[in-house]
């Protein structure tokens, strides 16, 4: 009955970039499966919703040691000092105790953009305008997802409603814990290389705690001491020193902050 | 008369709160019947002896299936069994023309709240009638009050206006949620009850 007695998950992924081949299935999976709507017209780069984005990342070399990588990029679920939960002055925004997922709650978002600001890896998303579906695709809208209003911030949150319904599903069996299986993100799912492998990295026995201390496992800005829960693998050491570089600024804009 | 402004105060407090409280609300809440006339009382009693779980459902997958589908009803009332008029009233307009209920849903909440009736029936050990009372022996279908504004029934801020209750949990808002949590000791996020 007390929660202190249950055990504490921190769900986390691992995606292997020397697999992934950009195809953008994990793109569409996530879209379809949390209802984001389809971009209007006037939608750009900048005003779209995209909560998985996949870069594409080249080695600038020239042919014959040129190399491209692709990242899929998406909320990586600090842990510590996450910056969205930091500087909401709403409350919108928490560290589910019980899962480690970071929890976007619309109904409270005041639509000030300060979080995605804040998020150093650019994963959150403003809506623009409401919501819009053509007649036909309202009868594809998960149920399990509800859908966002103009004016709030969205952002992955590990597809939450699949654990709903995988807890759901272990309770009609008189199970607390969730088996693993039923819980897969849509992203994980849908990816053809099966380049990404979720799973509880409090758990020691599962695939992504044993592989999250891989030699060649890394985490993106891992130095601003957020502790993400999105591990990346590769075995190309220009792909693991990628994930430290920022963008070079001007010695006018370090002046400046 | 020395206490003539005091009488003046003081019922024109009692007047404020009789409008506030009994004529407010019929402004606020539209009153609309159900459909049929629905007696839990005969269906759950000695003569049919159904539990509520054998119409409301809970399925392999833990998917509550709440108001149970017309085929549901029709397993019994293919015909009309008895003489009573919403017996007549399901079987001749609903049953068999093959249409659903237009049932009006008490419980219907926004889309971004969650709650898993097999969750808090299978692993909280609650029994049905400790959040729904007496509504499995009820005759009568109470009249459904919706809020002109929000669309919502009147039962999910609870039935008394004033804020006073007798029994605890009456309302289906996150503050009687978080109530009942709290008194079991959960320490739940935000993202267990909301999608």
């Amino acid at each position: 009955m007390n929660s202190s007695n249950e055990k504490k998950s921190r769900y986390g992924m691992i995606i292997d970039l020397d697999r992934c081949n950009g195809c953008g299935a994990c793109t569409v999976a996530c879209a379809i499966e949390n209802n984001v709507p389809p971009a209007q017209n006037k939608t750009n780069i900048k005003t779209g919703i995209t909560w998985m984005q996949v870069y594409h990342v080249s080695n600038n070399e020239s042919f014959p040691k040129s190399d491209t990588v692709f990242v899929p990029m998406f909320c990586q679920q600090c842990e510590e000092e996450t910056p969205c939960v930091t500087v909401c002055p709403q409350n919108a925004v928490e560290v589910d105790p019980a899962t480690g997922i970071v929890g976007q709650i619309p109904q409270r978002c005041l639509g000030c953009r300060y979080c995605m600001a804040a998020c150093p890896y650019h994963a959150r998303y403003f809506n623009w305008w409401d919501p819009q579906w053509s007649e036909g695709m309202k009868k594809q809208l998960n149920p399990d997802v509800a859908p966002r209003m103009r004016g709030v911030v969205e952002k992955c949150n590990f597809c939450q409603g699949r654990l709903h319904a995988a807890k759901a599903k272990a309770a009609a069996q008189g199970k607390k814990e969730i088996d693993p299986v039923e819980y897969i993100p849509a992203c994980v799912e849908s990816c053809p290389m099966q380049a990404i492998t979720f799973g509880d990295l409090a758990d020691e026995t599962s695939t992504v705690s044993q592989s999250a201390k891989n030699k060649d496992t890394f985490r993106f800005l891992s130095r601003l001491g957020t502790e993400p829960k999105v591990h990346f693998h590769s075995e190309k050491s220009w792909v693991r020193d990628m994930a430290e570089k920022t963008l070079t600024r001007s010695k006018k804009e370090i002046v400046h902050g | 008369m020395k206490y003539q402004s005091r009488v003046i105060f003081g019922s024109g407090i009692i007047f404020s709160l009789i409008i506030g409280w009994f004529f407010f609300p019929m402004v606020l809440f539209k009153s609309e019947s159900q459909p049929l006339q629905y007696n839990h009382k005969i269906h759950t009693g000695e003569q049919a002896g159904i539990s509520c779980e054998d119409c409301h459902v809970i399925d392999t997958d833990g998917r509550f299936h709440g108001i149970p589908t017309v085929a549901k009803c029709a397993e019994c009332h293919s015909s009309q069994l008895g003489t009573s008029e919403n017996e007549k009233i399901l079987v001749e307009q609903y049953v068999l023309p093959n249409l659903e209920i237009p049932w009006r849903i008490y419980s219907l909440q926004p889309d971004n709240a969650y709650f898993s009736h097999v969750t808090h029936v299978r692993l909280g050990q609650l029994k049905c009638e400790e959040c729904h009372g007496t509504h499995g022996s009820s005759e009568q279908l109470r009249i459904f009050q919706v809020n002109r504004i929000s669309g919502y029934s009147r039962d999910i801020w609870n039935a008394s206006f004033s804020g006073m209750q007798n029994k605890s949990r009456e309302g289906m808002k996150m503050d009687d949620c978080i109530q009942c949590h709290e008194q079991r000791g959960r320490k739940d996020g935000c993202i267990a009850c909301h999608k």
